[in-house]
C-alpha cells in the first residue's frame, strides 16, 4: 500500500530531515521530534509559505527542480511540479531503499566476511603458535645435535690420540723387541761360531787355579761341613735376621703411633679449651645457650672418657672414639671460627674501620717487614754465593798464588835458617861445656889420687910414730891400735868387735881416698872424742865409706 | 781444596780400599796401589794381559784384576807381594769377575753367561752355579755379606735363587712374577729383595729374605717401564725411576707409592732454588801479556764459570730423543740418595744438562743444577750431604743446602774430569780423566781459617 510505505518513508525522512537546519521553523522540529503521528502538523494553513519555501530549500538541496518558485503569482502549487518533485522523491526514495538494500546485503556480506576473517586469522594464529613451537622444539633438538656432534669430535680427537699414543707405544715395543732380538741373534752367531771352534779345536784349555799357598778364612774360624745341621742353621739365622726386622719396624711404628695418640689427644684438649673459652666469650652474643650447655656436657664426658682412652690403647673402639669426637670438637670449632668472621665481616662493613684498621695496618707492617726479611736474605745468599765462588777461584789464579807461595817460602827458609844457625850455636855451647867438665872431671880425678896418695903418707907416719908404743902387736893388730891410738881413747883394750869393726874400716880405707880431708878431721876428732859413741862413729865412718865408695865409683866413671 | 798431581791410569780403572787407606789404578797391565794420603807408590804389580776390571777385597788385603780377553783372574796380595793367584778360565771365557763379601772367593761368570764359576781361595775349591741370567743387574750380594741373589733363567721363566756366602749353600730358590727379569737389589738392611722387570713391562716386585712375595707395584701398562732402581740406605724408600720421565718412590711400610716426583721442562710454582752455571769468558789479552799467558799454560783456554741463581718460571733445554730406536734417550735413568737419606739426585735422560736434588723430608725439589754440558757423573758424599758432579770440562762443580760452586781443576794441559767418586771418609775425591786421574782433598773444618 503506497501509503504504508509512504508513512514509513516519511517517517525515515523525518528521521534524516532532523539534521538540516531548520531556523525558521522551530516549531515543526518540535513536532517532528514527536512521533510521526503528528506528521501533518507540519504543514498548517498559515505556515503553508513558509513550508513551502522550506520545501523548496529542501528539494533543491536535494538536487531537483524546484517545486515553487517565486515568481509564479499563485500561491497555488504547481501540481506538475510538485508531482514531478514527488515521483523524483520517491524515486530517490527507491534509490535509497535499494542502496538500502544493498548495503544491508553488503554489510552482511562483509559481516559474514569479517568472521570468516576472524575465525581464519584464528586458525592462523593457532598454526602459527603451534609452528613456533615446532621451531623452538627443532631448535632445541639441533643445539642438542650439535653438542652431541662436539662431543663426539672429542671423542673421536681423543681416540685419535689415543691411537697414536698407542701407535707410538706399539713401535717403541716393536722398535725394543727388534733390537733384543738382533742382539740375541748377534749372541746366538757367536756361540755357534764359539762352539764351531771349540769343536775345532784340538787342544781344549782346562779351567785351573794357581795359589802359592792357601789363605786362612777371613775371620778365622774353620769352615764347616755342609750337613743338615748347618742348612737348619742358616734356615734359622735367615729368620732371625727377618724377625729382627720386623720387631725393630714395630717397636718404630709403636713409638710412633703412640706420638700420634697423644698428639690427637693433646689437639683435642686444646680445642675443647679454646672452644670452652670462645663459648664463654660469646655466650652474652648468642641466644643457644642450650646447644652450648649440651656441649659442655659432651665435652666433661669426654674428659672422663680420655681417662678410660689412656688405658685401652689397642682397643679399636677407644681409637674411633678419640678420632670421632676430635672430628666434632674441629667441627664445632670451624663452625665458631666461621661465624667469628662473619662477625668481623659484618662489623667492618657497618662500622668505622678505626678499631679494624689496627690489625690491617700490623697485618701491612707484618708483610712489609716480612718482604724486607726475604730481600735481605737473597741478597746474603747472593754475596754469599759470590764470596764462595771468589774464594775457590783465588787459588786458582795462578800469577798472585805463586808469587805468594814464593813470598811464604822464602818466609819459612830465613826462619828456619836463623833457627839453625842458633840451634847450631847452642850445639857448639854445650861441646864446649861437655869438654870442660870431662876436662874437669879428670882433674879431679888426679887431685884425688893425689890427695889419697898424701893422706896414704902421713897416715903411715902416723902409724909408724905409733907402732913405737904398741910394737907387741901383729902388723894388723899394730894398725889396730894405731887407729886406737889415734882415736887416743883411754880405752887400750879392744873388744874383738871393735877389732873386726876396725879392720873393716881399715880395709875399706885404702879404697877411702875420696874423703874429703875435712870429714877425715871430723872422723878422727869423733874416734878422739867419746868411746861410748864409737858404735855411732863407726856406723859413720860406714856411712862415709859407703858415700866415698859411691864417689869413687862415680870417679871411675 | 787442594788437587793433587796428575798420575796416569786406563780403563777408568781406579778404586780405593775399603779401608780407605790405599788406591789401586790401572796402567796398561800393571796394577800400581798408592798410599791415599801421601800418594806414595807402596805396590807394583805386573799382569798378563790389559786389565779389564779391578776389584779390592773386603779386607782390603788383597786386589782383584781380570783379564777379559785371555779369561784370566789374577789376585795381588798386598801384604805379601810375592805371593800369586791366577785363575785361567780356560777355553769357557771371562765375562765378568767379582769378589764374594768374605774376600776368599772369586766369582767368574763364563762367556754366554754358561755359568758362574765359584773359586774358593781358601782351599782350591770349584762350585757351579747353572743357568745364570745375563741381565741389567743379575747378582747382588747383600750389604752384610751374607746372602747371594742370582737370577736365573731356565725354560722361558725367570727364578731367583738366594745362596748362603758362607758354605754358598742353596737357601731359597723360587721363580718370580716378571716377563724378563732385568735386575734385582737387596735393600741395605738385607731383608728385602727388590725385583724389577724390563723396560717393555712397568713391574717391580718385593720379595721377602725368605722368598715371600711381599708386593707388586706397576705404576701403568704397556709404555716403556722402569729404567733404574735405588734404595734409601734407611731401607725405608725404594725410588723408581722410569721412561715416563717420573720418579715414584714406595715406602717400606706398605710398599705403595708416596710421591711422585716429574721432570718438567718449565719449573715454576716451586720452593726450589735454580742454579744455572755460567761461563765467564776470559779477558782477551793484551800483546805484551800474551807471552806471559802462553806460558802459564792452560788457563788461556780455560774459562771461569760460576753459578747463578735463576729467577722461575725457567726453562729447561730438551732433547727430543729419536721415536724409532730402541733404549730412548729419555726418562730417568740416574738416582742416588744422599747418606743420609735426606736428599735424592736424579737425571733425566732427555735434559741431560740438569740434576735435580729433591728433599725427602718434604718430598718437594730442593735445587735444580743446571749446567753448560751433558751431566757425565754424581756422586753423594758418603759422610756429609754434598753432591759432587762433572760434565766432561774440566771443572768440578759441588752442591751442598748451603749452595753451589764449580771449582777449576788446576791441571797441566787440561783435564777433563770424565767421572768421580769419594774417598769413603768424604774427605777426598778422585777424579778420572780419560787416561789421567787426580785427587782433591776437602778442606776439614779444621783447616779452614
Amino acid at each position: 500500500m503506497p501509503e504504508v510505505p509512504l508513512v514509513k518513508d516519511v517517517r525515515r525522512s523525518s528521521v534524516e530531515c532532523r539534521t538540516p537546519p531548520l531556523r525558521q521553523f522551530s516549531l515543526p522540529s518540535l513536532l517532528l521530534h514527536r512521533s510521526p503521528h503528528t506528521l501533518r502538523a507540519f504543514c498548517t494553513e498559515q505556515n503553508v509559505q513558509e513550508c513551502l519555501s522550506h520545501i523548496n530549500q529542501e528539494v533543491s538541496s536535494l538536487g531537483l527542480p524546484p517545486v515553487w518558485s517565486e515568481l509564479d503569482s499563485s500561491s497555488e502549487l504547481n501540481n506538475v511540479s510538485v508531482l514531478n518533485c514527488m515521483y523524483d522523491l520517491i524515486q530517490l526514495h527507491h534509490r535509497s531503499l535499494r542502496t538500502l538494500e544493498n548495503m544491508e546485503v553488503e554489510q552482511i556480506k562483509l559481516s559474514s566476511n569479517v568472521d570468516y576473517l576472524k575465525l581464519t586469522t584464528g586458525h592462523l594464529k593457532e598454526q602459527l603458535e603451534l609452528s613456533k613451537r615446532e621451531n623452538t622444539g627443532l631448535l632445541e633438538r639441533e643445539r642438542q645435535l650439535q653438542l652431541k656432534v662436539k662431543s663426539l669430535q672429542n671423542c673421536l680427537k681423543n681416540e685419535k690420540e689415543e691411537v697414536q699414543k698407542l701407535q707410538s707405544i706399539i713401535s717403541s715395543r716393536a722398535s725394543q723387541y727388534n733390537h733384543d732380538m738382533k742382539r740375541k741373534e748377534r749372541e746366538f752367531n757367536k756361540l755357534k761360531e764359539r762352539l764351531n771352534q771349540l769343536l775345532a779345536d784340538k787342544k781344549e784349555r782346562k779351567q785351573a787355579i794357581d795359589v802359592l799357598n792357601n789363605m786362612g778364612r777371613a775371620d778365622g774360624k774353620r769352615s764347616l761341613w755342609k750337613t743338615e745341621k748347618t742348612k737348619a742353621k742358616h734356615e734359622g739365622e735367615m729368620y732371625k735376621t727377618l724377625l729382627c726386622d720386623y720387631d725393630s719396624r714395630q717397636r718404630e711404628l709403636v713409638l710412633e703411633n703412640a706420638e700420634l695418640k697423644k698428639v690427637l689427644h693433646q689437639m683435642k684438649k686444646e680445642i675443647a679449651a679454646t672452644l670452652r673459652l670462645r663459648k664463654l666469650s660469646l655466650k652474652g652474643e648468642k641466644p643457644d645457650l642450650g646447644g652450648t650447655q649440651a656441649a659442655s656436657e659432651e665435652e666433661e664426658e669426654e674428659m672422663f672418657d680420655s681417662s678410660k682412652e689412656s688405658v685401652e690403647l689397642n682397643c679399636v673402639h677407644a681409637r674411633e672414639k678419640l678420632t670421632n669426637s676430635i672430628r666434632l670438637q674441629w667441627r664445632k670449632l670451624k663452625s665458631h671460627v666461621e661465624r667469628l668472621d662473619s662477625q668481623v665481616f659484618l662489623t667492618q662493613a657497618g662500622e668505622s674501620t678505626n678499631g679494624d684498621a689496627v690489625p690491617r695496618e700490623t697485618h701491612e707492617e707484618e708483610m712489609e717487614r716480612l718482604k724486607l726479611e726475604i730481600q735481605q736474605c737473597k741478597d746474603f745468599i747472593q754475596t754469599q754465593q759470590q764470596l764462595l765462588q771468589q774464594q775457590l777461584s783465588s787459588p786458582c789464579d795462578e800469577d798472585a798464588a805463586t808469587l805468594l807461595n814464593d813470598g811464604y817460602m822464602l818466609q819459612e827458609k830465613v826462619r828456619l835458617r836463623d833457627e839453625w844457625k842458633i840451634l847450631e850455636e847452642q850445639r857448639k855451647i854445650f861441646e864446649k861445656e861437655r869438654k870442660n867438665f870431662t876436662e874437669a872431671a879428670i882433674r879431679l880425678s888426679h887431685e884425688r889420687k893425689i890427695f889419697e896418695e898424701d893422706r896414704a903418707t902421713w897416715l903411715k907416719h902416723q902409724f909408724l910414730n905409733e907402732t913405737k908404743v904398741s910394737s907387741l902387736l901383729a902388723p894388723e893388730k899394730l894398725i889396730d891400735c894405731h887407729l886406737d891410738a889415734a882415736s887416743s881413747t883411754p880405752d887400750v883394750s879392744l873388744t874383738s868387735p871393735s877389732v873386726a869393726d876396725l879392720q873393716h874400716k881399715l880395709s875399706l880405707i885404702p879404697e877411702n881416698r875420696s874423703t874429703k880431708p875435712k870429714r877425715q878431721s871430723e872422723d878422727t876428732n869423733d874416734l878422739c872424742g867419746n868411746d861410748h859413741l864409737q858404735d855411732k862413729q863407726w856406723t859413720d865412718s860406714e856411712d862415709l865409706s859407703s858415700h866415698s865408695l859411691t864417689q869413687e865409683k862415680n870417679c871411675t866413671i | 781444596m787442594n788437587f793433587s798431581e796428575v798420575f796416569k791410569q786406563s780403563n777408568q780403572l781406579c778404586k780405593v780400599s775399603p779401608n780407605g787407606k790405599y788406591l789401586a789404578t790401572c796402567v796398561q797391565y800393571r796394577l800400581v796401589v798408592r798410599d791415599v794420603s801421601t800418594l806414595q807408590i807402596l805396590q807394583l804389580y805386573t799382569c798378563l794381559d790389559q786389565i779389564s776390571h779391578m776389584e779390592w777385597s773386603s779386607d782390603s788385603l788383597f786386589v782383584l784384576c781380570a783379564m777379559y780377553k785371555r779369561g784370566l783372574v789374577q789376585v795381588w796380595s798386598l801384604e805379601q807381594p810375592d805371593w800369586h793367584c791366577k785363575i785361567d778360565e780356560g777355553s769357557i771365557g771371562l765375562v765378568s769377575s767379582r769378589w764374594s763379601p768374605d774376600g776368599r772367593h772369586i766369582l767368574n761368570t763364563t762367556e754366554f753367561h754358561l755359568r758362574v764359576t765359584v773359586w774358593s781361595l781358601r782351599t782350591k775349591a770349584v762350585s757351579y752355579i747353572k743357568y745364570p741370567k745375563a741381565c741389567q743387574k743379575g747378582i747382588d750380594f747383600s750389604r752384610d755379606g751374607c746372602y747371594l741373589a742370582l737370577a736365573e733363567r731356565r725354560d722361558c721363566k725367570d727364578y731367583i735363587s738366594v745362596f748362603v756366602c758362607d758354605d754358598w749353600h742353596l737357601l731359597r730358590h723360587f721363580e718370580t712374577e716378571t716377563q724378563d727379569l732385568a735386575g734385582l737389589e737387596w735393600s741395605p738392611n738385607g731383608c728385602v729383595l727388590a725385583v724389577w722387570d724390563s723396560c717393555l713391562e712397568y713391574k717391580v716386585l718385593l720379595y721377602s729374605l725368605d722368598g715371600r712375595l711381599l708386593s707388586t707395584y706397576s705404576a701403568y701398562e704397556w709404555s716403556l717401564g722402569v729404567k733404574t732402581v735405588s734404595w734409601s740406605p734407611s731401607s725405608q724408600f725404594l725410588a723408581i725411576g722410569s721412561y715416563d720421565e717420573k720418579v715414584r718412590i714406595l715406602n717400606h711400610i706398605t710398599w705403595r707409592k708416596i710421591v711422585q716426583f716429574e721432570h718438567p721442562a718449565t719449573i715454576d710454582n716451586t720452593k726450589a732454588t735454580v742454579y744455572k752455571e755460567v761461563e765467564r769468558r776470559p779477558a782477551v789479552p793484551s800483546d805484551e801479556l800474551l807471552l806471559h799467558n802462553i806460558t802459564m799454560g792452560s788457563t788461556l783456554f780455560n774459562t771461569q764459570s760460576k753459578y747463578e741463581i735463576c729467577e722461575l718460571p725457567v726453562q729447561i733445554p730438551l732433547v727430543k730423543p729419536e721415536p724409532d730406536r730402541a733404549n730412548p734417550k729419555i726418562g730417568v735413568s740416574v738416582l742416588a740418595f744422599s747418606s743420609d737419606s735426606r736428599y735424592l739426585a736424579t737425571k733425566n735422560d732427555n735434559m741431560a744438562t740438569a740434576v735435580w736434588v729433591w728433599d725427602v723430608q718434604k718430598m718437594s725439589l730442593e735445587a735444580v743444577l743446571e749446567q753448560t754440558s751433558a751431566v757425565r757423573c754424581f756422586q753423594w758424599d758418603p759422610q756429609h750431604p754434598r753432591l759432587a758432579l762433572c760434565t766432561g770440562n774440566s771443572k768440578l762443580y759441588l752442591w751442598s743446602p748451603g749452595g753451589c760452586v764449580s771449582v777449576q781443576v788446576p791441571a797441566e794441559g787440561g783435564f777433563q774430569v770424565q767421572s768421580l767418586m769419594w774417598h769413603c771418609s768424604g774427605n777426598s775425591l778422585i777424579l778420572l780423566g780419560k787416561e789421567q786421574l787426580c785427587l782433591c782433598y776437602m778442606e776439614t773444618e779444621q783447616e779452614e781459617q
